[in-house]
């Protein structure tokens, strides 16, 4: 389980997060939605233990991670899987070695089977043929999807996507969003999805936070977002250009 | 304050990278490649300016040298310039505008693209990964770069000495022989395992905290290269005035 309790965050100055709360049951998705800078990457940052709040706490299974040493922090963050917006690859490595790293070095697992594992997982991605690819000789979609195999292949308890199908065509963002809703279906992690295709992203989650200028404005299942009236709600998910949401 | 706190940050950074240091696993494999790129190949350079380096010091010592009649002192005066001082001191500054530059915008790169949060999220320690390695490759290679320079470098005054010159051939290193001793061969050992240390310390440390985009990993790699270069410089003046 995931719970944040209060937290703030502010980066020179300009306070990103103002007092956020909330919390992500065991096997649950919840998907954060708001406009752009309104703090959904520095929240999820937060939960991974990258950003320290400048107050608060975030408690995964009810431990506070800015508590733990370093050593307890490595092996929390062993349960966890981090979809970066940018991809985040090795530029070093191929696809099919990016994939594999986690595996090679935190399991004890054969070569061979780490093989079996990571081809499973490039085909389940849409990338057989990929494997011997550097990230630089592959197009942004692809870059998204071989890191999106390279989070899912060690079969994290908790999954963190920083907006999953953002940069990609129509068909394979609807490939990205079914593969993770049939993962979750297989696996049950606890996941946080950054996302601004709510329509898909609505489909999969059980949870829906939006946010607007640091603080939750609303928090419910998708049929209630969907369903509300608050102004700035509204506004967000029809896409109009009119209430209270101005453009930074 | 703000330079106290950036010193406090590099020396925190430092003591990190010696403690993962010692804690297993130690990523040999890592170590290799970085022994590979930061020694391996760094030896043309490095033979290139020792060769250079020898045949000025062959050219410019025997017109001092025969200033006072002492020409037949050009081997143990090249040797002795060469082993304690200019072969450590060339060996770090060639290896930082070589490898140390490309350490700080490597690891830069992977600050500002994600990948060593990225790295962290695996459970994997970026110290134990990216810095550990490189440090070791460091400690390992400038001695062993700085015996290639300093050989090198006595080959190219002997070249200037003996060759062209009148300098007699035993007499070259034979005299070479009566004046330097083990402490002579020890001291630029030390001083090239301490700037292994430096330049990988400094290299590393910016890159590490390289700032926003590539303007940020530019100004990085400057700084390491600048830096470097000047510690490099005030270190050797400490060591030698501890040493001799």
């Amino acid at each position: 389980m995931i719970r944040i309790e209060n937290l703030y965050k502010s980066f020179d100055g300009f306070e990103v997060l103002r007092g956020i709360s909330c919390e992500v049951a065991t096997g649950e998705i919840l998907a954060l939605i708001g406009g752009s800078g309104s703090g959904k990457s520095v929240i999820l940052k937060h939960v991974a233990g990258l950003l320290k709040p400048d107050r608060g706490r975030v408690l995964i299974d009810e431990i506070d991670i800015w508590s733990l040493r370093r050593s307890e922090l490595e092996q929390l963050h062993s349960r966890f899987g981090f979809l970066f917006q940018s991809g985040a690859l090795f530029s070093s490595l191929t696809v099919f070695d990016n994939v594999a790293f986690r595996l090679r070095e935190t399991s004890k697992i054969s070569e061979g089977e780490v093989r079996k594992r990571v081809l499973v997982a490039l085909d389940q991605v849409g990338l057989q043929g990929a494997e011997d690819k550097y990230p630089a000789q592959i197009s942004g979609g692809m870059i998204k999807r071989t890191a999106l195999a390279r989070s899912l292949v060690g079969n994290p308890e908790i999954m963190l996507f920083d907006e999953p199908t953002t940069g990609l065509d129509p068909v394979i963002a609807h490939t990205i969003i079914n593969l993770i809703q049939s993962i979750h279906k297989a696996h049950g992690f606890t996941g946080v999805i950054v996302s601004h295709e709510l329509s898909r992203v609505f489909q999969i989650v059980q949870k829906v936070a939006m946010l607007h200028e640091g603080v939750i404005l609303t928090m419910g299942s998708p049929a209630e977002i969907t369903a509300s009236q608050d102004p700035a709600v509204r506004q967000f998910v029809t896409g109009s250009l009119e209430g209270p949401i101005k453009m930074r | 304050m703000f330079i106290l706190r950036r010193m406090g940050r590099m020396g925190l950074f430092l003591a990190k990278t010696c403690y993962y240091l010692f804690r297993t696993p130690f990523k040999i494999s890592w170590v290799l490649k970085q022994i590979w790129f930061i020694g391996t190949q760094s030896m043309l350079v490095i033979f290139l300016t020792g060769a250079f380096a020898g045949m000025v010091l062959g050219l410019q010592g025997y017109y001092t040298l025969n200033r006072f009649g002492t020409t037949a002192l050009l081997g143990p005066m090249v040797a002795l310039s060469l082993i304690r001082e200019l072969g450590p001191v060339f060996t770090a500054l060639m290896v930082t505008g070589r490898a140390g530059s490309a350490m700080t915008a490597e690891i830069g790169i992977m600050r500002i693209s994600e990948q060593i949060d990225a790295l962290e999220l695996m459970g994997l320690n970026p110290y134990r990964y990216l810095v550990v390695p490189k440090l070791v490759a460091g400690m390992i290679s400038l001695p062993l770069l700085t015996a290639i320079f300093d050989v090198v470098g006595i080959f190219g005054g002997y070249l200037i000495g003996v060759n062209l010159l009148d300098v007699g051939k035993g007499t070259y290193f034979g005299e070479m022989a009566n004046y330097l001793d083990m402490q002579d061969v020890l001291a630029g050992v030390y001083k090239s395992f301490s700037f292994g240390i430096l330049i990988t310390w400094i290299s590393c440390y910016k890159g590490y905290y390289a700032g926003f985009g590539a303007e940020g990993v530019s100004k990085a790699t400057t700084q390491a290269v600048v830096l470097s270069s000047v510690l490099i410089l005030f270190w050797d003046y400490v060591m030698t005035s501890a040493l001799f």
